[in-house]
């Protein structure tokens, strides 16, 4: 009786999902427009750039070493390849064509143009909670910067992803449309921030598990997710870290990419802090309330600063540390030359996975260099696999209590490989 | 202690702490000056040798890291006693006001040449960005290895 039952579910929903994704699978164009025509003033283009930095949006669509929002950038899935598109104003490979309404219903309903399902790399299940008001800047600020000619690769996706129409079962399953309400019982500044990083700066994309469909996991809110190989780490409780965030450590570290109890944004973080560096102070603080407010506990923990330096390790691989290593990383709990912390205090070292310490090692931080801020060379070169393998642990042993990491070598394997062109 | 380095292609033992740079190594105790000390931090690539072919910042690769991987300097990229067709260009295109990083830019732009021996501009640029040059010389560089790739 009971099988029966959840074979009755599991075909009600998929004929749920089924119905739904053909409402949602048909849409229909929405007529070029022959020019740009927008005019509007600078305030608003000016709102619409900061919007955009706070979305990160020039991170996925502009190509390294591209013109920024000309697209081109390939972004992996577990699904295969997407290509980051061109919302430049170009009538041929832009936007250009786009109406507002149309450029409205992709963000909202993650449509294009033409009326064909836009895939969810596209995180719109967050921008879908972007008002009209600042889509409208946002829309704005894309129409009035130089319109670029460039061609966007295909997506490399294997069937059945490769099928769009699939994308309107996905949307019934994970697409929630529901614009948030105000929580009376928590401040403007929380509010704020809430929408900012429920809807434009979609956190939740890399901070929230996803499932085995590409869903972000609604029980276990950012809890902790993966972007680019890189361990994204939880903004709830469960983060370990030496330091519990504050509201003021958060927003300087999100505008700065380096907080000195809590070292540098590296990895996908660091293009997300350089653009929340073009966004103004308030729009930050607001988003830091929210983000603090997500891992605040009853109790504040004391910090802990581990450093195990009794334990000996093999000889060779502590001479690397020194000379390699901790030069910058000096114990004495200052900030050392290029803004290099005690690893102690390193997030990365305290994660369950090694991915973002053996990255971190490999390819070193190179985001802030002509701004002054944190830098570490690249490792690649310098320490063969097994050496980064056998530091990476000798960090985790040495600056935590955590359990030993096991197969780091095979991390750095995997790390160098996406790091391949 | 006694470690044993592959240098220019020949073997050499140093006696030296193990976390000891390289660069202090090959400077001091091996006597080839070509890799300069300029911050010892990895910062601005003025100690770049090659490691196995790649560019290798020396100030911050203990000795004990090396292994037996294979070093090489400036000096070890003399043909028969003489510069190398990319040494000679930096000559011809006096591409040094100061000269400190020279030696540095030279080596990271051998290993680009022999990885990719007509590189784009935007290949040199990108490829070169680790290496800082203080006094401004960056067009003559770019001419220079320009020179020595299609020469």
């Amino acid at each position: 009786m009971r099988l029966r039952r959840v074979i009755l579910a599991v075909l009600a929903a998929g004929v749920l999902v089924a119905v739904g994704g053909l409402a949602w699978a048909w849409r229909p164009a929405i007529a070029p427009t022959s020019a740009n025509q927008t005019i509007s003033d600078r305030k608003t283009i000016d709102r619409g750039a900061e919007l955009a930095a706070i979305g990160n949006c020039s991170d996925c669509h502009t190509k390294d070493v591209g013109v920024p929002y000309a697209g081109g950038r390939a972004l992996p899935t577990p699904f295969g390849t997407i290509y980051a598109s061109n919302l430049t104003p170009d009538l041929a490979t832009g936007i250009g064509t786009w109406s507002e309404e149309a450029f409205r219903r992709a963000m909202h309903e993650g449509v294009d143009r033409e009326g064909r399902q836009l895939y969810p790399a596209f995180p719109y299940d967050h921008f879908t909670k972007a008002t009209n008001e600042d889509i409208h800047a946002l829309y704005s600020f894309l129409m009035s910067i130089p319109a670029i000619h460039n061609v966007i690769p295909a997506n490399q996706l294997s069937f059945p992803f490769s099928f769009r129409p699939i994308i309107a079962g996905w949307k019934v399953l994970f697409l929630s449309q529901a614009s948030l309400e105000n929580d009376a019982s928590k401040s403007v500044e929380w509010n704020r921030g809430r929408y900012l990083v429920e809807g434009l700066g979609h956190c939740g994309s890399c901070h929230t598990p996803r499932n085995a469909l590409g869903g972000e996991k609604k029980s276990s809110p950012y809890a902790g997710g993966a972007a680019e190989g890189w361990n994204a780490p939880p903004l709830d409780a469960s983060l370990v870290t030496a330091h519990r965030w504050t509201v003021d450590q958060l927003a300087e570290y999100l505008s700065t990419g380096w907080h000195k109890l809590h070292g540098a944004a590296a990895g996908p973080m660091a293009d997300v802090a350089k653009n929340l560096g073009q966004a103004s102070k308030d729009e930050v603080h607001a988003i830091a309330t929210y983000v603090a407010s997500l891992s605040s506990l009853p109790d504040s923990k004391p910090a802990v600063i581990t450093d195990n330096v009794g334990k000996s390790p093999p000889a060779d691989i502590a001479a690397i540390y020194a000379g390699a290593c901790a030069k910058c990383h000096n114990d004495r709990n200052d900030v050392g030359p290029s803004k290099a912390l005690s690893l102690s205090l390193s997030t990365a070292v305290q994660q369950r996975e090694p991915a973002n310490t053996v990255r971190v090692i490999l390819h070193g931080i190179q985001s802030y260099r002509t701004g002054g801020g944190p830098y570490m060379p690249a490792f690649d070169a310098i320490l063969t696999d097994t050496q980064i393998a056998d530091i990476t642990q000798y960090i985790r042993a040495r600056y935590t209590n955590q359990p030993q990491w096991t197969d780091i070598k095979t991390e750095v394997l995997k790390a160098r490989q996406e790091a391949q062109p | 202690m006694t470690i044993s380095l592959k240098i220019n292609g020949k073997s050499q033992d140093v006696d030296a702490d193990p976390s000891t740079p390289l660069l202090y190594v090959l400077r001091n105790d091996v006597g080839l000056h070509g890799p300069r000390f300029g911050c010892g931090l990895g910062q601005c690539g003025a100690c770049t040798v090659h490691i196995d072919g790649r560019p290798t910042f020396s100030c911050i690769l203990p000795i004990a890291a090396v292994g037996d991987r294979e070093i090489t300097t400036l000096e070890g990229l003399l043909e028969d006693g003489k510069p190398n067709k990319l040494q000679q260009a930096f000559i011809d295109e006096e591409a040094a006001q100061c000269g400190y990083c020279i030696s540095g830019m030279v080596m990271r732009a051998q290993a680009l040449l022999h990885s990719k021996p007509n590189p784009t501009d935007n290949e040199i640029r990108n490829y070169m960005r680790p290496n800082l040059c203080r006094c401004g010389t960056h067009t003559a560089i770019m001419r220079a290895i320009k020179r020595a790739a299609i020469a």
